[in-house]
């Protein structure tokens, strides 16, 4: 099934036509209503009807995160506030997030995009959906919940969290699709195992999975153990959220939905435009969005695009699976950190020392974070409660700034690897 | 009256405490009293010494966490109840202990424990006022 064929089909000279349109329109608006942008423009002696052609958007300054962070929150928006229905935020380099407004418009560009995944994926009005993403200021749970509507699918928001009530509500509720994280999902089918619920005990037939990575050998075991067709979908906030692609049931990359995002492979340090089938940064810009325009940003994930039509007839740029990163983001249960994040937290704290490392595991199914800091100061020592308050402070400070907790533990001082160049702050331990 | 007692920071770590006692027995630091006490991450080694301050020195030296407190060594009959009679004291003039330990060797028939009190002077005072022994510094060191 296709649930928009007019645009998930075009020929490639259609597309371009539309896509093309689009551009100039958002250049203009973005450039007309944004004085961020006017002034990267004007800087550089560009205007908006300099865009003549696709290829012209290489003359485009990148858009970064930093850029948001330092417009932060309003001032990227290019309508008033009046026009914005729905903020959402994520995590930024720094303590503050990253915010995001969409107009009435942006909410039903979004929900058609989610619904293109949805549809590609296998899912119809036939379907119940137990979406297990965590609602608020992440886009995840919405993104997905608009999206799943559109279609027709019935919605039960569960939610994330308190896992044996999600068993419950998936056999009651007779659920055949499951939308979340990976890393929970794969989590929640150890609390199915322990409450003795089997394949057959539930209706589950089709995943939806996304806010994170996961390698192939975690979706095979996903399917496996749930007996699940196990979907990838991606999607950033600065960007929409989820719905800037999805995979099909043919699990052959991620159709992205081009006509509303267009993507560029650019060589991450020289910012020179790549070709298909090139492995690079992905660029993306947003053709129709009006709260907040986004030009050429650089998502920092590394992929490869491939134009070719896919089996399911779909002719729109699939993305492979995000190869990695060309920053030092981590994604821990579907949460985006920056050590740079844990830095300003330990940096000036009494007692422990500026060095600091970060490990991620894997606990079972789930991400689990630790990190480790030298305790300095001997006056700490007269009492295990002194130490005990000394963890729980840090520890507190920095679920504050990440929204996740992270275990802390203190170690002797200088135990931590010095490094002459780039510090190794950060030991992955999640794939081995 | 007062003896120091080194207190060392050890993540939970194999080696971390054959590493502390490696570089005592290099500087001919002498142990007399030792206690550590751990949870699941860390442990604080205490110990009593017969040269606190060239212990303290070493260990930083080394990289270690060290901080050098203040506490009493009693000595009281080795027989049952000898201790209670000492605690009792300081439980009536509700002086809160912290922690206790015993010494790892102990001469004749008393036994020597190490005390660390909220208000070592004053306890000091009332074990000594009840013929309680109260071993200098100096004889702790010498042990």
């Amino acid at each position: 099934m296709i649930w928009n064929k007019e645009a998930e089909c075009l020929t490639r000279k259609e597309m371009e036509a539309v896509q093309l349109e689009r551009l100039k329109d958002v250049v203009k608006r973005a450039y007309e209503n944004v004085p961020f942008y006017k002034k990267r423009f004007d800087e550089i002696g560009l205007k908006p009807e300099h865009i003549v052609t696709l290829k012209d958007i290489e003359k485009i300054p990148f858009t970064t995160k930093n850029d948001l962070r330092d417009n932060y929150p309003y001032s990227l928006f290019a309508v008033p506030m009046k026009e914005i229905v729905r903020i959402h935020a994520s995590s930024g380099t720094t303590g503050k997030p990253i915010v995001v407004g969409y107009t009435r418009r942006d909410m039903e560009n979004w929900s058609e995009s989610v619904a293109r995944l949805i549809v590609a994926a296998g899912g119809s009005d036939e379907d119940i959906a137990q979406v297990v993403f965590g609602y608020g200021l992440f886009t995840g749970g919405f993104g997905l919940h608009y999206g799943l509507e559109k279609v027709g699918i019935t919605v039960v928001p569960a939610s994330s969290g308190n896992s044996e009530r999600q068993m419950m509500l998936m056999q009651d509720f007779g659920a055949t699709i499951i939308v979340g994280t990976p890393s929970y999902v794969l989590y929640l089918s150890e609390i199915a195992e322990e409450m003795g619920v089997k394949k057959g005990m539930h209706k589950l037939r089709l995943g939806l999975f996304g806010g994170e990575g996961h390698t192939p050998e975690m979706r095979a075991e996903i399917e496996k153990r749930w007996g699940i067709l196990a979907t990838e979908n991606y999607g950033l906030s600065e960007i929409v959220g989820p719905g800037v692609s999805g995979e099909c049931i043919h699990q052959c990359g991620m159709h992205i939905n081009e006509d509303h995002y267009y993507p560029e492979i650019i060589e991450s340090d020289s910012g020179n435009t790549l070709g298909y089938g090139q492995k690079g940064e992905l660029v993306l810009t947003t053709l129709t969005k009006e709260g907040i325009p986004m030009l050429r940003y650089r998502t920092k994930d590394i992929t490869i695009l491939n134009p070719e039509q896919c089996k399911c007839g779909r002719t729109n740029v699939r993305m492979n699976k995000v190869l990695g990163r060309t920053d030092d983001m981590l994604i821990i249960r579907g949460v985006n950190v920056f050590p740079s994040q844990i830095e300003s937290v330990l940096v000036g704290m009494e007692h422990i020392g500026p060095h600091y490392q970060i490990i991620v595991k894997k606990k079972g199914y789930m991400d689990d974070i630790e990190i480790n800091v030298e305790l300095i100061d001997g006056k700490m020592l007269e009492r295990y409660s002194e130490l005990e308050k000394l963890e729980n402070e840090i520890r507190h400070k920095l679920k504050t700034v990440l929204q996740i907790d992270a275990k802390v533990k203190l170690v002797n001082p200088k135990t931590i690897e010095r490094s002459v160049g780039k510090a190794k702050r950060v030991i992955d331990l999640r794939n081995q | 009256m007062l003896v120091k007692q080194i207190s060392v920071f050890l993540e939970n770590k194999s080696g971390r405490l054959a590493e502390v006692t490696k570089i005592l027995g290099e500087n001919e630091i002498n142990i007399s009293a030792l206690s550590i006490a751990d949870t699941t991450d860390f442990g604080i080694l205490r110990l009593i010494v017969n040269n606190p301050e060239k212990a303290e020195a070493a260990l930083k030296d080394n990289g270690f966490t060290v901080s050098c407190t203040s506490v009493i060594a009693i000595g009281v009959s080795d027989q049952p109840g000898g201790l209670s009679v000492a605690l009792d004291i300081l439980d009536k003039e509700s002086i809160g202990i912290e922690y206790m330990y015993a010494f790892v060797g102990r001469p004749g028939d008393e036994a020597y424990v190490i005390l660390r009190v909220e208000e070592p002077d004053r306890a000091i005072e009332v074990l000594t006022k009840k013929d309680i022994k109260v071993l200098s510094s100096s004889a702790v060191y010498e042990l």
